[in-house]
């Protein structure tokens, strides 16, 4: 088999795929969930609940609010106990609903029977609807609402569906062992995407660290239109522009999206989800979350709820290392450090990483020596050496015309910098910025 | 519960560091070295331990009680600095003038700018300029190799392309060739020069660790070479009686120590792929023209010093790639 990857920049970073072979284990609901309202890209969902309500898995309990929005439901059974500004893992309070667990009562509407269902009759707007109305986000950690991704824009047109297989993020297994255990489920998913999005070609992109994977799912793709293609390990491959190139040699425009170039690009966990929405009126409810870490007693994927508190995970998972110094939510590279192991698991979490702490802490920054490295390993062929001394300087008209809004903060530069130079950290400080100033220049 | 470290993306980071980068260079160094005290004997390990001495002291000197900072002198850029200088320096170099040199490029080349990584120029190329302005006897008397125990009251003579320089204001290529080294000696560094620069198949051996390492990248060194490898070619075609031919001017002088060591100094060179091979191909344009033209028989060092001044203007005006072409909005 011949590998694909995407031709500039990447680094190469330790992949440490702690708890890649562990089944994915479900856990039981914990006694308290936190379910924020806002856990997708765009405008909060307004809360339909009360304290004091009773409710039941899957149900509605906070609504779509605008284009780019969705749906959020109850992941478990039992009592409002508050409707409040909690933290959540960006570190600040926002709206959520609180849920007191009681008992493990379902809505009557979801198929929770094992059977694959592999056919649909359903058309282009029902499975859109079916998806919104099931609160499916990109699982993938971006969050953009899955129903409106399916909309393509007048005058463009969509010629490929890609699925994200790529987990480029060390320690991170939960889309690996989806792909081995759901793997029917996700084909399902795949096609139910591709009607809705009227295409008649997917590719399905593995890298090749997980040849299990991309062995099943070439097999239960054979004589589809689905292709599954292996891609050389390398990050962000899992980047949707750097997926795109990997695949199709296109070059998605800055500023542009992938449909710009004929793509829609989910995720493979995302098509589960689907799957799981449109043929088994099943609501995003829970999603797997890789619970990992170098001293953590029992690495694991975990299938949970989502309002799970992050702390009930690393119990499950063996109980907090006495030598860790950093929990992260998400993949090392582009996961956020927690302060709070009290917030919840979102829609977004695909993984929770426990650091040590030899590892936790930030080497000493050093001159910059101009090894080039960072300009090397930039997969948008920006230079971040340059990014970092205008915003220093604060000279952010020059940090736009050095396209730094092209910048999807991958980390590759920080983490490669000989000299631990916080290259993305004054590079976000711009983007921030330079954001501000767009927005100015356009409110004119 | 002890508190969490809380810090923004990424959390990883790679194992190279800047220590690792220079002493990476420096063991790539270690063969040449190896060769070089072969056959320049005990005045090669003199001028090598007082240039490096005098370099990290310097270093240490200025930045705790000029720049009251933390001196960061054994970080591997001082070191490299001194064997680069003592690398470019006749190996009968009285240490004095060692130690001058090595003041000048710490001093002057690297700490006036602000220490590693600001300088523009390359630090041991102007601790060699300066002792090459300021002592240009001492600086143009060449052991003759093989003199192991012998310092500064060693024999001297000419380089190759001093030889060859002075040859052709009378005799033609074909006359002064035989009074050459063969092109095999050259290749060993069997030959007068500098006490470094001598062994081409030795610094060969360090380029091809540096790229195994990934330490530097092909584009400044292959353009450089290649650039001379043709323009001399091109020359010696037109006119072989008058222009030497490539191989020779591959082999001699501080062409491969200045295309592999002194141009590819992170801090003064390109950041940009397409800058790099624009800066290399300018040293090697400049190195021949000052070679073949001009009155010094080498010019490496003031081409790569040039080029050094035009590397902010190539950072400048030469982009990488952008991933992605514009689109307009609305």
């Amino acid at each position: 088999m011949r590998l694909k990857t995407f031709s500039r920049g990447g680094v190469h970073p330790p992949e440490n795929k702690l708890s890649a072979g562990m089944a994915i284990r479900e856990l039981p609901p914990p006694e308290l969930v936190i379910i924020p309202v806002s856990q997708h890209l765009g405008s909060p969902a307004k809360v339909l609940v009360e304290r004091g309500d009773e409710v039941i898995v899957g149900q509605l309990i906070a609504e779509s609010t605008g284009f780019i929005s969705t749906n959020i439901h109850a992941s478990v059974s039992g009592k409002v106990l508050k409707v409040d500004r909690f933290p959540d893992s960006t570190g600040y309070r926002n709206m959520a609903v609180q849920i007191q667990v009681e008992g493990d009562r379902w809505s009557e509407d979801i198929d929770r029977s094992d059977d694959v269902v592999p056919n649909t009759v359903l058309g282009q707007e029902d499975i859109r609807k079916k998806i919104l109305e099931a609160g499916v986000v990109g699982l993938g950690g971006a969050t953009f609402p899955s129903h409106v991704k399916l909309m393509v824009p007048k005058g463009k047109t969509a010629e490929y569906l890609l699925i994200n297989g790529v987990e480029c993020e060390p320690y991170l297994t939960a889309d690996h062992m989806l792909m081995m255990e759901r793997s029917e489920e996700i084909v399902a998913g795949i096609k139910l995407l591709m009607r809705g999005l009227g295409v008649e070609k997917a590719i399905l992109g593995i890298e090749n660290n997980k040849p299990d994977a991309i062995g099943k799912m070439k097999k239960l793709t054979d004589g589809t239109p689905i292709r599954v293609q292996g891609l050389k390990v390398k990050y962000p491959q899992g980047g949707e522009k750097q997926l795109v190139h990997a695949l199709l040699k296109r070059e998605v425009p800055s500023g542009g999206l992938p449909i710009d170039v004929g793509v829609v690009v989910f995720n493979v966990g995302t098509a589960n989800a689907v799957y799981e929405a449109v043929m088994k009126s099943r609501p995003l409810i829970d999603r797997v979350v890789t619970v990992t870490g170098k001293s953590l007693e029992k690495p694991s994927n975990f299938q949970v709820r989502i309002g799970t508190p992050v702390s009930y995970l690393i119990e499950k998972a063996g109980g907090l290392p006495g030598d860790t110094a950093k929990v992260i939510n998400g993949g090392p590279m582009m996961g956020k450090a927690l302060s709070d192991l009290d917030v919840p698991v979102v829609k977004g979490s695909s993984g929770i990483v426990v650091i040590r702490d030899e590892e936790a802490s930030r080497k000493e920054v050093k001159p910059c020596i101009r090894c080039t490295r960072c300009v090397g390993v930039c997969p948008m062929g920006l230079e971040p050496y340059l990014l970092m001394t205008l915003s220093e300087k604060k000279l952010f008209e020059r940090m736009e015309t050095e396209k730094v809004m092209d910048c999807m903060e991958c980390g590759s530069c920080s983490f490669t910098c000989p000299s631990a130079r916080p290259l993305l950290d004054y590079i976000r400080l711009g983007k921030a910025e330079v954001g501000k100033i767009m927005r100015s220049r356009k409110a004119v | 519960m002890n508190k969490l470290i809380v810090s923004p993306s990424p959390h990883a980071s790679t194992i190279e560091s800047v220590p690792s980068l220079m002493y990476g260079v420096i063991i790539s160094l270690l063969p040449a070295l190896g060769v070089s005290v072969y056959y320049f004997g005990i005045g090669m390990v003199i001028i090598t331990l007082v240039s490096v001495l005098s370099c990290v002291l310097f270093e240490y000197l200025i930045q705790k009680f000029v720049l009251k900072g933390k001196p960061t002198h054994l970080d591997g850029s001082a070191i490299l600095t001194g064997m680069l200088l003592a690398f470019c320096l006749p190996a009968n170099l009285p240490f004095f003038m060692v130690i001058i040199g090595a003041l000048v490029a710490v001093g002057v080349g690297k700490m006036t700018f602000g220490g590693l990584g600001n300088n523009i120029f390359n630090p041991a190329l102007v601790g060699r300029v300066f002792l090459f302005i300021s002592f240009p006897v001492a600086m143009t008397s060449w052991p003759v190799p093989g003199q192991w125990m012998k310092y500064t009251d060693a024999l001297t003579g000419a380089t190759p392309l001093g030889l060859m320089k002075e040859g052709l204001a009378m005799k033609t290529v074909g006359e002064i060739m035989p009074g050459l080294p063969s092109s095999l000696h050259l290749f060993l560094g069997n030959m007068m020069g500098s006490s470094g620069e001598v062994a081409a198949f030795a610094l060969l051996i360090g380029m091809i660790y540096l790229l195994y390492k990934k330490i530097i990248t092909w584009h400044i060194p292959i353009s450089i070479l290649g650039t001379v490898f043709i323009f001399t070619g091109i020359l010696w075609l037109a006119n072989p009686d008058r222009f030497a031919d490539p191989l020779f001017h591959m082999l001699t002088g501080g062409l491969m120590l200045g295309a592999i060591y002194m141009a590819t100094d992170y801090v003064t060179s390109p950041m940009t792929k397409k800058g790099m091979l624009i800066y290399g191909v300018g040293i090697g344009i400049v190195t021949v023209l000052i070679r073949v033209f001009g009155a010094y028989p080498e010019g490496v060092q003031f081409a790569i010093l040039i080029f050094n001044g035009f590397t902010p203007l190539l950072n400048k005006y030469i982009k990488p790639k952008r991933f992605g072409k514009e689109v307009s909005h609305g």
